[in-house]
């Protein structure tokens, strides 16, 4: 019969408003500045860098080598290199970013700049309430603005951060274990060396014959020791 | 002390105009009661545009407005402020008066229409002898606004918007005089007061409204369907299809003008409710015979709140008629159906009073809904939709 559909459509629409006064599941609203729901893990907005330790000046990661510049789509990134270098976290000297700029008003959020970095330092931020009356300065970010520390990474990106911070210490380990073990060796030889320098005087109970094949290992052990000594040095510069 | 607290603006208004000298008092008095209808239906707009927004939240499971004020009810404030400080835009190619006069007429027309309306008791500013006749005639001039606006604006989709609006609001102008002929016929008179008057008994608790005879309430569905058209509202809206005709013949107006139009359409839907109510459902009198203590102008205004809550409620719950629709439902169920009414209500009148009566005259009405009601959705089944190429 002719109007059975709109009483159906009333006695919806009725069970709708009074409902939303009952039943919190109802209404979905999230009143924004006052409440807000938890950013989903993945959140992703523009990227910040990574600092370790207290101070952000000597503990950021960046080594200003600049792929992520080189890479960025937009070109949204603007590093100079600096001309000294200062030590990093592990105490190593590294070039350091001499300025640092990201255009957020440019860059895309594509992420790039993140995968591409072979030492960590850059990362995807997740704070969005960035507005701005000044749409030139304002969004134009330098090292400073930029620089986050590694307990800010921890917290909005918890399993990734464990993750990088598990592959660093590794590598660390690593490092140290490499430069132990150079130094090990280094010590090794060194003390093969000088046995092998203190050895040839005292005997020469062998017959004549063999006077040059003696000499020729400890020849060949000489100039093993400043090899070595000389590939843990190009580790510990790798690292 | 009922009867003061009745009677307060009354007496207010006596005294007031006291003071003057005798040759001014007229004046004074028509002077008073026009400043009350202009605050008092004035304050009714910011007041159903807050609880429209809120009440249509509600129904689509959101909140509404609750940032300006607890709870958002300083919003029509805010509104106000925002649509003075707009600029006003008028189209270059526009005419220039007749672009501003719409405005202005429209709100004229709505505000004229409220002279004949009753609010309490003694509460009219102007008792007409021909009061409906005047509310129907002055209540026109909103057809002749809205195509003066769409017409000036010199934009086709105003003009295609405003001759939606006219052809809706002639076609349902017809059956929402024959419907409230029906009234007139029986209250033997054209002035709202005597029809209120004709509603005041009581039998036992319950009232003597028009609504509760076949012919009243067959009547007063279809004055209500017929009012929700002429004021244009959902789901009458085409003349203003957001969807469809960018807001139709309001599209040029900007600023204040805007909310011109805006406040003379829920004028138009106030006036159209409250002729509604004075026809129908007795006007100032109370509901139930032991309520009658009450002042007579908060029932007429818990009534209209009420027939406010309802238009809201229509307007959450349809979606808008297409064109062919709108006039099918008006030339081929509304007419007809307002035509036969006015046969039951002749019916109703020589019959004898009695169980035959009412037998007779539901039945008059019943059988020709059912009947137009199959007419009107015949050819009309919705079937699956077959679809040639997306399969």
């Amino acid at each position: 019969m002719l109007g059975e559909g709109i009483a159906k459509g009333l006695a919806e629409t009725a069970r709708n408003f009074f409902g939303s006064y009952v039943s919190k599941e109802r209404l979905t609203t999230v009143q924004f500045p006052e409440e807000r729901l938890p950013q989903p893990e993945a959140a992703r907005d523009f990227p910040f860098l990574v600092y370790d330790g207290p101070d952000w000046q000597a503990g950021l990661r960046c080594v200003g080598c600049q792929i992520c510049e080189k890479e960025c789509p937009p070109k949204c990134i603007y590093i100079e290199k600096s001309k000294d270098k200062k030590p990093d976290a592990l105490g190593k000297p590294q070039f350091y970013p001499a300025v640092f700029n990201i255009d957020i008003s440019v860059c895309m959020s594509c992420q790039i700049c993140v995968e591409v970095c072979p030492f960590e330092a850059i990362k995807m931020d997740t704070e969005f309430e960035l507005s701005t009356d000044d749409r030139f300065g304002g969004l134009l970010w330098d090292k400073s603005q930029l620089a986050k520390s590694n307990e800010h990474y921890n917290k909005i990106h918890p399993t990734e951060a464990a993750e990088v911070d598990a592959r660093l210490a590794e590598e660390k380990a690593k490092a140290e274990a490499k430069a132990k073990a150079a130094v090990q060796a280094a010590a090794q030889a060194a003390a093969k060396a000088a046995e092998a320098k203190a050895s040839p005087a005292p005997p020469s109970a062998p017959p004549s014959g063999s006077a040059p094949s003696d000499s020729a290992p400890s020849g060949s052990a000489a100039p093993s020791a400043p090899a070595t000594s000389s590939s843990s040095s190009t580790v510990a510069k790798n690292d | 002390m009922i009867e003061t607290a009745d009677q307060i603006f009354v007496i207010l208004q006596h005294w007031i105009v006291g003071f003057a000298p005798a040759g001014v008092r007229w004046i004074l008095a028509a002077l008073f009661s026009v400043i009350a209808i202009l605050g008092a239906f004035g304050g009714l707009f910011a007041v159903t545009t807050i609880l429209e927004r809120k009440g249509l939240g509600r129904i689509q499971n959101r909140l509404g407005p609750n940032r300006v004020g607890p709870f958002g009810i300083l919003q029509p404030i805010a509104d106000a402020v925002k649509s003075l400080t707009k600029e006003d835009v008028v189209p270059y190619a526009a005419d220039k008066v007749v672009h501003f006069l719409a405005p202005v007429v429209l709100v004229l027309g709505a505000f004229s229409v409220y002279a004949v309306l009753p609010v309490g008791r003694n509460m009219v500013l102007a008792n007409l002898d021909a009061g409906v006749l005047f509310f129907f005639a002055v209540g026109s001039v909103m057809e002749l606004s809205v195509f003066m606006a769409g017409w000036s604006s010199r934009n086709k989709y105003s003009l295609l918007g405003a001759m939606r609006a006219i052809s809706q609001m002639i076609s349902y102008e017809v059956p929402l005089i024959l419907s409230s002929i029906t009234v007139i016929m029986a209250a033997g008179s054209l002035s709202t007061v005597a029809i209120i008057e004709k509603q005041a008994g009581y039998t036992g608790i319950l009232p003597h409204w028009y609504v509760f005879t076949p012919w009243g309430f067959a009547g007063f569905v279809l004055f209500m369907i017929a009012a929700t058209a002429e004021s244009n509202r959902s789901p009458f809206d085409l003349p203003e299809g957001e969807s469809e005709i960018i807001a139709g013949y309001y599209i040029e107006y900007s600023g204040f003008k805007f909310a011109l139009f805006f406040l003379g359409e829920y004028l138009g839907m106030f006036a159209i409710s409250g002729m509604g109510i004075t026809l129908f459902l007795g006007g100032w009198g109370a509901p139930l015979s032991f309520l009658a203590w009450v002042p007579s102008y908060l029932w007429f205004f818990a009534k209209l709140l009420a027939m406010i809550a309802v238009f809201i409620w229509i307007r959450g719950t349809l979606p808008r008629l297409r064109m062919d629709q709108l006039l099918n439902f008006a030339w081929k169920f509304m007419l007809p159906m307002a035509l036969i009414n006015l046969v039951t209500a002749g019916l109703w009148h020589f019959l004898p009073q009695g169980g035959l009566r009412w037998l007779v005259c539901i039945l008059m009405v019943v059988v020709p809904y059912v009947l137009l009601g199959r007419g009107l959705m015949q050819g009309q089944r919705l079937e699956k939709r077959v679809y040639q190429f997306a399969e």
